[in-house]
């Protein structure tokens, strides 16, 4: 099986607060890898260091390192642009820009310079399908992202990312902000992808990673307490945190 | 004798009643005295001649109000794409530093400089230094200097109420920082920028002094950018100052009030809206 | 599926990227042009007003009474008393009426009253200057007039005008800072006891004072760059103002009065007053914005 993201004595600051304490963990290619823990626990900034979008936050530090296909990607030759082109980012709240489906999920390769219009059309369709949502707004690619329902609009921040082909996905709390249908889609949608791309998805809840996730990822107080297949991190926890976390029976 | 704290009380709250309501008979008075003495000598004769020039004011405001179109054109033209790229320094590159320090050192300290003061360096420079006479083009390139606080702040402001999730999106989908600029922050901060560019008009149109050194102030209707001209103000400050065309000076204050109502309407009915579309969008 | 490695690693060089890069700079400039006109006015106006202070001798310039420009005498007392009676007679009228204007807003008007009166304060501070300045000319200086104290044009005219225009200035910025007190501090009050008046005159109004300090500041810095509208209602006389029904003369006024016909050493003294003006409405204005960043703080 092969590793895809290495992560090696990984440390992060914000300011004078350390919000990672030396991170080690393999991330498998072609899996759904999940990270849970309580809140503040660190899961969004591990995930954000993954595709660098850390760099937005003024005042942090980075130590250690991050490996994808064996690249540190915090070295000073990796450029963040492209890096952020493979490594695709879905927000807790969905995020659509102001603009009409077809251009939300066109933004991307437009971006890097696509701009014939056929091509654009083609990549617009294969997102919208991938991302399950095709056959719901085929019919109103011209309105505006911001009138989906919220399940929706989720889902074209979806196709928004897979337009750019990326290798990894990022999810952070994908569905935390919508309704029950919305998001056994989203779950669904999560299964056809890993086949395609290396998934990481930070949850709240728990039966979520159990369904869909072949790793998961404890975390607490900034440490990755218990990392293993998923099904042995639900059935036989090693870490007495970890179990008191999973059994509800935390705090 | 000590007064009981009620009774002062009612006398204070009787005191704040009396000031709002002075303030509130101030407009009231100005307006109403402009419009009842100055409404009546307006007509579409008025409105559609080119002033005299004679000592009893002859003619209507045609050129002036042409030299008034031309100058909030040329100005906007000129501040605008600075004001809005000084503004995007603020809100998206600015990082706390000295250079920062010294940008918002300019825009506060250029905000209080009086109009005069932009009259002489706008006649030193415009009109004498670099040639350009009296002419809307000195007179624009003067009040662009003049409004660009205006404009940066107000442009500032839209462009920071954009939501920052928009920026990470667009980062997130590997777009360059000047992308996510142009494709997704100013396209989303438009409103606020008209609401700006509506209020930049308005002092357009109200200001005189730095118009009055830079502009010439010829009642001829201008042919371009070079032309010696004037505009609604200066018109109703040569007719009141120099003439005895008392009435047109007054009719002329109408459509300037009128002027001025209208953006204020317009700016409130935008920003309001604006309001409105942001809250909506996060739902 | 290929590696990421190799992508990352080469910027290239595509379009978007010289773009991203140049505008990095170029907005550093759209930055900076603020205080780059701002040190142009300084330096246009020191460069043509310095051989006046040379010639003249700033403190000569400064406390010299006459300006005759036929006798190249240039001193700027008259002008400088003339605009400091207007501002002071104009903040008389307009601090008291502003601050208990701004009170009735926050805390005395009824939602009704306060619905009005706002929208009629922003349409104040539009109002073109000139158009208060007619109304002065036309309404108030025949009413001086005929009470008999000379022509009517004068301090008090110019003053009350000035008010007016500077009361918005007032206004607003006294409310946004009564509006920024903590209403624990009014809980505070009203719990032990007192009446709402004693409320805002002893806890809401002290703890806005830097606020109303700066609005006052900011007000006086609008009121001595007036230009047009003094022109109009205070008789443009050289002379030291004996009483509120002299005519005077401010030097904003002399400047626009002026600058279009001067040559030589007058257009350089009239320049050393623009000289004076800036620097003066930067020392206030710096200290204004103190003010109100001390309330943020
Ligand atoms: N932008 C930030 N600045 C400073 N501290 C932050 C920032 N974002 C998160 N933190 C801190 O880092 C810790 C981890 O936060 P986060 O990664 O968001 O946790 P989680 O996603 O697990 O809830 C928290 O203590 C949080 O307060
Ligand atoms: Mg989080």
């Amino acid at each position: 099986m092969a590793v895809k993201i290495q992560i090696r004595d990984l440390n992060f600051f914000y300011g004078p607060a350390q919000a990672l304490k030396s991170i080690n963990m393999d991330i498998y290619e072609n899996k759904i890898t999940a990270l849970i823990g309580p809140s503040g626990c660190g899961k969004t900034t591990l995930l954000r260091l993954m595709n660098r979008m850390s760099d937005l936050v003024p005042d942090t530090r980075v130590e250690g390192q991050v490996l994808i296909d064996g690249q540190d990607i915090f070295e000073k030759s990796v450029d963040v642009v492209n890096l952020r082109k493979k490594v695709g980012m879905v927000f807790q709240q969905p995020n659509p820009f102001p603009k009409t489906i077809f251009e939300n999920v066109a933004y991307g390769p437009r971006m890097l310079g696509t701009n014939d219009k056929q091509a654009l059309s083609k990549i617009v369709e294969e997102s919208l399908k991938k991302a399950a949502l095709w056959d719901e707004v085929k019919e109103m690619l011209n309105k505006s992202g911001m009138t989906l329902s919220g399940g929706q609009q989720q889902r074209l921040c979806i196709a928004r990312v897979l337009a750019v082909n990326p290798q990894i996905i990022l999810m952070d709390e994908p569905c935390s902000a919508l309704d029950p249908i919305s998001t056994l889609k989203i779950e669904e949608l999560m299964m056809d992808l890993k086949k395609e791309y290396t998934v990481i998805i930070v949850t709240h809840n728990m039966q979520q990673a159990a369904r869909v996730s072949d790793y998961t990822g404890f975390m607490l107080l900034g440490e990755l307490v218990e990392y293993a297949v998923t099904r042995e991190i639900f059935n036989v926890p090693k870490d007495k945190r970890c179990e008191d976390y999973i059994t509800g029976r935390f705090g | 004798m000590k007064i009981s704290p009620r009774v002062t009380h009612s006398i204070a709250w009787g005191v704040c009643w009396a000031a709002g309501l002075l303030s509130l008979a101030f407009l009231l008075v100005i307006i109403g005295y402009v419009f009842v003495n100055g409404i009546g000598s307006i007509s579409w004769e008025f409105l559609t001649t080119n002033p005299q020039g004679g000592l009893k004011g002859e003619g209507g405001i045609l050129s002036p109000l042409v030299g008034t179109l031309y100058l909030v054109a040329l100005t906007l033209l000129i501040a605008v794409p600075l004001g809005v790229g000084a503004a995007i320094y603020l809100s998206e590159y600015a990082v706390n530093n000295w250079f920062t320090k010294m940008v918002r050192f300019g825009v506060e300290s250029l905000a209080g400089i009086p109009s005069i003061v932009f009259g002489l360096f706008g006649f030193a420079l415009f009109v004498i230094a670099l040639g350009f006479n009296f002419s809307i083009l000195s007179g624009s390139l003067t009040l662009a200097c003049l409004c660009l606080p205006v404009i940066i702040r107000t442009c500032e402001e839209a462009i920071k109420a954009v939501p920052g999730t928009y920026r990470e999106a667009s980062y997130g989908l590997g777009a360059t920082k000047w992308q996510t600029i142009m494709h997704v922050i100013l396209p989303a901060a438009i409103p606020g920028i008209i609401t700006a560019i509506i209020l930049t008009v308005g002092r357009i149109v109200e200001e005189t002094a730095c118009l009055y050194v830079t502009m010439g102030g010829s009642s001829n209707m201008p042919t371009s950018v070079w032309s010696n001209s004037r505009t609604l103000s200066l018109h109703l400050y040569y007719l009141a100052m120099e003439t005895t065309a008392v009435d047109k000076a007054l009719a002329t204050g109408v459509i300037l009030i009128l002027i001025i109502v209208v953006i204020n309407f317009v700016t409130r009915w935008l920003s309001n809206r604006y309001v409105a579309m942001t809250r909506g969008g996060n739902r | 599926m290929s590696k990421i490695s190799d992508s990352v690693l080469q910027p290239g060089c595509e379009l978007r990227r010289v773009y991203d890069g140049f505008w990095r700079y170029a907005i550093y400039l759209f930055g900076a042009i603020s205080f780059i006109i701002l040190l142009l006015i300084a330096l246009f106006i020191f460069r043509e007003g310095y051989p006046a202070f040379q010639k003249i001798g700033i403190w000569q310039f400064i406390s010299g009474l006459r300006w005759d420009v036929s006798d190249q005498a240039y001193g700027i007392l008259p002008m400088i008393i003339g605009s400091t009676y207007v501002t002071i007679g104009a903040l008389l009228i307009s601090v008291p009426l502003g601050i208990f204007t701004a009170v009735f807003l926050t805390d005395v008007a009824p939602q009704m009253m306060r619905s009005i009166i706002r929208p009629a304060i922003e349409l104040l501070v539009g109002i073109p200057s000139v158009v208060y300045g007619l109304v002065g000319m036309l309404m108030l200086v025949p009413i001086i007039r005929q009470s008999g104290h000379g022509s009517g044009d004068s301090v008090l005219a110019a003053s009350i005008v000035l008010a007016v225009m500077v009361l918005p200035t007032i206004v607003s910025i006294t409310e946004d800072s009564i509006i920024a007190v903590p209403n624990a501090y009014r809980e505070g009050a009203l719990s032990l006891g007192a009446t709402r008046w004693q409320m805002i005159w002893h806890v809401v109004l002290p703890a806005a004072k830097s606020g109303i300090i700066a609005s006052i500041v900011l007000g006086m810095g609008r009121a001595i760059g007036e230009t047009m509208a003094m022109i109009m209602v205070i008789g443009n006389s050289i002379i030291i103002p004996d009483s509120i029904f002299s005519p005077a003369r401010t030097l904003t006024g002399t400047l626009a009065l002026e600058l279009k016909y001067a040559a030589g050493l007058h257009w350089n003294a009239l320049f050393a007053t623009g000289v004076v003006l800036f620097v003066f409405i930067l020392i206030l204005n710096s200290f204004g914005f103190l003010m109100l960043r001390g309330k943020n703080k």
